[in-house]
Formats: C-alpha cells, sequence, structure tokens
C-alpha cells in the first residue's frame, strides 16, 4: 500500500541510514577538496593559507607521479588476468561432482577471510623470504639459489599475494555462473560434433563473459585501492609505489596533507573514470 | 540410412540397473516413438542411442556397424532437446550452422544449408534474431534446424513438445510429421503423452520401469494390447478394467473395456450406474459411472451430445466382441 501516508513514513524510516552514509562520504571528500587547495604542513608551521592549484600542479609534476600509475596499473592488470583465468579453470574444476565438495569449497573460499596484512605479512615471512621462506627451502632442495623475491621479483612478489587472496571470490563468483549453465546445450554442442576445447571456446566462456566482467568491474574497484599489501612488504620501495601508496607517503612521511589531498582528488577522478568505463560494459553485457 | 539395433543393453547407475537387458530393432526410416509414463527409463534409452551415456553391457549397432563406444558426435545422429538447448548468445542463423562449423564446412556450403533449412521451417525471416527473441514454437524449429542441417542417419527427439502450449503442440505434431515424410530419415521420439505417440508413430515401444512391454504399431497397440500396463497406457480415455463378478462371466480375472465400446441408454441395459461427473465436449460426451460393485467409476463415451446430468441412472452395455480378457499376471488371453 503505497500511499501518500506509507511513503513519508518509509522516508523519515530511511533517513538515518542515507544521512549517515551522506555525513561518512561527504564530510572526508570536502574536506580533502578543502586541504588539496592549501598549503598544510602539521610539523613545518601549519595551515600557511590557500595557494590555488599549487598543489594538483605540484603532484603531477612530480618525478614519482607517472612510475606510480604505471604500477598500479601493472598491479591491477597483472592481479585481474591471474585472478580471471586461474578462476574460470578453478571454477570448472570444483563443478565436477568430487568426495568432499562441500569442505573443498569452504577451503577455497578461505583465502578470502584472511586479512590483507596478516596476509602479506604471512607471504613476507613464511614464504618468500630468502632464509627461511618455505621457497627459499624449495628452491635450495633443487640447488638453486633462493630468489630475494621482494627486492628482485618486488611487483610480481606483490601481484601473487593479492592474487591469491582475491582468486577465491573470482572462483565463486564464476562458480555459480558456471553451475547456471544449462548441461543439455554442452551436450547439443557434442552432438554437433564440437570437441571439448571448441565446447569451452563457444559455449562456457560466452555463458561466463557476464560473470567475469562482474568480477572484473568489482576486483577494480578493490585493487586500486591497496595499501597493506605493500606497507608490509616493501614500504614502496623497488618500483611499488602505487598511487595509494604515494599519496599515502606524501602526507605521512613528507608531512605535506594539501599535496597528498590533491593526490586523493586524482585518484578519485581515476577511480571514477573506470568505474564509468566498466559500468558501461556491463550495461552492454546486461542487455544482451 | 538409419538402422539402429540394440543388442542385450543394459543401463546401471551405481547398484540401480534402470535398464535389464533390451533388444530393439529400428528399421531405416521408421518413427518410432518410446512412450511410457515419467522414469520408465525411455529418455535414458535415448540417451544410450544418442551416446550421452555409456552402456553398462551389451552394444548397438548403427546401419550394421558397432557404435557401442563411438562418441555421440561420430554416430551420426542428430537430436533435439526438450529445452532445445539453443546457444544463446549466437543468432539462429549461427545455432544452425554450429555443427556445420565444427566439421569444417566452408562457408558458401554452410550458408546455403542454413537458408535451405529455414525455408522448409519457416525461419527465414527470423535468421538474425537471437533465440531469447523467438517464441516457443519458433525457438523448436531452430532446434529442429539445427538438426536437419547435419543430414544426420537419424534424429533423436526427447520431449521436445512438453514446453509448448496445447494448440502450438497440435502444429509442431503435424509439422514434425510432416518433416518425417518429407526426409524419410529414421526418427526416434520419446514422450509420456500417448496422443503423440498414437498420432506420430510407424512403432510404438511401450517401456515401463526400463523394461519393453510392447512393440507395434499404433494399431496394434490398440486393438491387441499385450497386458493390462499397455491396454491402460494407450487410448484415451483410459480403459476400464473391470474385476469380480464382471470378469467372472467372461471366465477370466480381469477384464477390459474402451470406453467408446460401451453402449449407453437411459432406458436399458446390461450394467446400470449412477452418473458421478459428465463432461460435454460438443462432439462426444464422456460420462463417469459408478457401478454398483466396482471399486472405480467406468468411463463412457458417447456420441455427440447426451443429456444426462449428475446422480442420473444409465445402463450399459459392452460390445462383446471389443471386451480384452486379462489372467491374474494381466497378461492377455486370445
Amino acid at each position: 500500500m503505497a500511499t501518500q501516508h506509507s511513503r513519508s513514513a518509509a522516508r523519515i524510516m530511511m533517513a538515518p541510514a542515507v544521512i549517515l552514509l551522506l555525513g561518512w562520504m561527504l564530510v572526508p571528500l570536502t574536506m580533502t577538496l578543502y586541504f588539496s587547495f592549501k598549503k598544510y604542513l602539521p610539523l613545518r608551521g601549519g595551515d600557511l593559507g590557500w595557494v590555488g592549484f599549487d598543489n594538483y600542479v605540484r603532484f603531477v609534476s612530480s618525478s614519482a607521479f607517472w612510475p606510480s600509475i604505471q604500477t598500479t596499473l601493472i598491479i591491477v592488470g597483472g592481479v585481474l588476468l591471474i585472478t580471471v583465468v586461474l578462476g574460470v579453470l578453478l571454477s570448472m574444476l570444483l563443478d565436477q561432482p568430487m568426495w568432499g565438495q562441500g569442505v573443498v569449497r569452504i577451503l577455497v573460499i578461505a583465502p578470502f577471510f584472511v586479512m590483507p596484512t596478516v596476509s602479506a605479512l604471512v607471504w613476507k615471512n613464511m614464504f618468500m623470504d630468502p632464509v627461511n621462506g618455505l621457497l627459499a627451502y624449495l628452491w635450495k632442495f633443487f640447488g638453486a639459489q633462493p630468489v630475494e623475491w621482494l627486492s628482485d621479483a618486488s611487483i610480481f612478489s606483490i601481484v601473487l599475494i593479492v592474487s591469491w587472496q582475491w582468486l577465491p571470490f573470482a572462483t565463486l563468483i564464476l562458480l555459480t555462473a558456471i553451475q547456471s549453465l544449462d548441461s543439455e546445450q554442452l551436450e547439443a554442442a557434442e552432438m554437433d560434433g564440437a570437441p571439448p576445447l571448441s565446447r569451452f571456446g563457444h559455449i562456457v566462456l560466452p555463458h561466463l563473459s557476464r560473470a567475469i566482467t562482474i568480477v572484473v568491474l568489482i576486483q577494480t574497484i578493490f585493487l586500486l585501492a591497496i595499501f597493506a599489501e605493500i606497507f608490509v612488504t616493501t614500504q614502496g620501495s623497488f618500483g611499488t609505489k602505487t598511487l595509494t601508496y604515494l599519496i599515502f607517503q606524501r602526507v605521512l612521511e613528507s608531512q605535506n596533507v594539501g599535496l597528498g589531498s590533491a593526490g586523493g582528488v586524482y585518484a578519485i577522478i581515476l577511480a571514477n573514470i573506470v568505474a564509468i568505463f566498466l559500468m558501461r560494459i556491463v550495461g552492454k553485457n546486461l542487455d544482451a | 540410412m538409419g538402422q539402429i539395433t540394440l543388442n542385450q543393453i543394459t543401463k546401471s547407475f551405481g547398484e540401480v540397473q534402470v535398464i535389464p537387458p533390451l533388444d530393439l530393432q529400428i528399421e531405416d526410416g521408421e518413427f518410432v516413438v518410446f512412450v511410457g509414463p515419467s522414469g520408465c527409463g525411455k529418455s535414458t534409452l535415448l540417451r544410450l542411442i544418442a551416446g550421452l551415456e555409456d552402456v553398462t553391457t551389451g552394444e548397438i549397432l548403427i546401419d550394421g556397424n558397432e557404435a557401442t563406444r563411438v562418441p555421440p558426435a561420430k554416430r551420426g545422429l542428430a537430436m533435439v532437446f526438450q529445452s532445445y538447448a539453443l546457444y544463446p548468445h549466437m543468432s539462429v542463423r549461427k545455432n544452425i550452422a554450429f555443427p556445420l562449423r565444427m566439421a569444417g564446412i566452408d562457408k558458401e556450403t554452410q550458408k546455403a544449408k542454413v537458408e535451405a533449412a529455414a525455408k522448409v521451417l519457416n525461419l527465414t525471416d527470423y535468421l538474425e534474431r537471437k533465440p531469447g527473441q523467438l517464441s516457443g514454437g519458433q525457438r523448436q524449429r531452430v532446434a529442429i534446424g539445427r538438426a536437419i542441417v547435419r543430414e544426420p542417419a537419424a534424429f533423436l527427439f526427447d520431449e521436445p513438445l512438453s514446453n509448448l502450449d496445447a494448440a502450438l503442440r497440435v502444429n509442431m505434431r503435424l509439422e514434425i510429421s510432416e518433416l518425417h515424410n518429407s526426409l524419410e530419415t529414421t526418427m526416434i521420439y520419446v514422450t509420456h503423452d500417448q496422443v503423440e505417440a498414437m498420432t506420430m508413430a510407424d512403432k510404438i515401444v511401450v517401456l515401463r520401469a526400463g523394461v519393453i512391454e510392447q512393440v507395434g504399431t499404433p494399431l496394434e497397440l490398440y486393438h491387441t494390447p499385450r497386458n493390462t500396463f499397455v491396454a491402460g497406457f494407450i487410448g484415451s480415455p483410459k480403459m476400464n478394467f473391470l474385476t469380480g463378478a464382471f470378469a467372472e462371466e467372461y471366465g477370466t480375472d480381469t477384464i477390459g473395456i474402451r470406453p467408446e465400446h460401451l453402449d449407453v441408454s437411459q432406458s436399458e441395459g446390461k450394467w446400470s450406474g449412477v452418473v458421478s461427473v459428465s463432461e460435454h465436449l460438443g462432439s462426444d460426451t464422456f460420462l463417469h459411472v459408478d457401478v454398483n460393485g466396482l471399486p472405480d467409476p467406468v468411463t463412457v463415451r458417447a456420441t455427440g451430445e447426451f443429456g444426462v446430468r449428475h446422480g442420473d441412472t444409465v445402463h450399459l452395455t459392452p460390445d462383446t466382441s471389443k471386451i480384452h480378457r486379462f489372467d491374474k499376471q494381466g497378461l492377455r488371453i486370445a
């Protein structure tokens, strides 16, 4: 009964949640915009007045800016590639009837429950440590020189850690998609003479395309903001400084809030460009 | 060519044997219908022939060649599925061309064959559409088109009409029959609907729990059902079975009489009873009559309009030459 009365009652009841969410979003956003136009150095004189677009120009013209964009794109792209490819393969594997299916599926999701900080620490100290790490033992077992993962293959190491965390998410979404595939379609294709690889390419992959775009969209938005993994492992050295990490360094290490805020505004713009771009792809896919 | 021989076929899922040893011969060009209640193994039998399920023991011969372990694509059979199983992301054209594409046939031939099939099935105007934009009947035709272009040795239909509404089902039934007449290819058709079986088949195979109860032409099954199961399954409305004193009069345990072989009158007859429900169809009137001494009501067909109502008394007289007699095991007594 959507009468005038019940509608206004609904509005009043939703108001606290809406106000809270708006405040949560608007206050930090306004503060970021406010500081981005100021020269604000907390330990070196505090608020030194308005500077116009100075911070924006300085942030972009810094020698660290473009490398950080490149690093961000490499990490996001690498993680997406690994999680989608392995996610498709893993979800097809998990879709097969097998003994202990329920337990195996829960175990597969498990990495997603581990906090980013914890998983980065575990990887850093238990796997990738060149002296005590499991991978170092493995290398030594085969008589090879252990790899110093976090300094020699730093970006790859971080991609590996983040992929490990996000693979369960991709697998889970793709598994539900694959379970909704009508088995008669596969049988029809089999009767039509399609060998297994063609069946995958012509039937399974198109069926998964929508789920894959959703995985890519959601992961991109979260991956643009990864921070803990870098902070815990390389602290931004060895070419692992992403845009997020650069902003962190500007604000906390250089104690330049204004410059960092300008970077934050750039990050908002970048994330929105990606989001709009991906929304259009998803929208097109959802129409079909 | 499409001659299929099943030799002592069995199928078990784990411990459960769904098809006990079974023999069947399907001749080239025949329209064979597998019919039976749900769960009788008719779809499993079709999938065994298609190769989508492996037989447990026994052998399948297609045109005299051993095909038991041949993969489905190599058997030269085409199947139309209950859900149509069209590829949703491909246009109708691509759906129909898919088997040709998989066989590596050149583009020109593909195009010609797809268009020929579309013409036969009245799909020419819909070739660029996606399956999601088609009605149920059109989707059904696309599925048939995809089967036709392969020029298979035999067509397999797995309850293809069960998702269509009643009017469309009658149309598609005719279209499939016409298709069979023009292609003269073997067709194996699975259904639980005995009307489809009676109207389309050259040969009906009645199945119950994986066992073939009877094989024969529609009229053979109608006139000389081998047992009470076949007698009850074929024919609509169902045959009436009478036991006790009614059957003893004819020297057996059970007699069967079809509703159309009972003469009904309001004045006199051999048995009398009270009308419980009368269904007026215009062309016929079906009466459900409670006869004294029988557990189930007797169904009677009266031609044309027959003006009786609930609670009226009527008298029934069977056509003695049309009475079927069955023994204790339910088998027919000649």
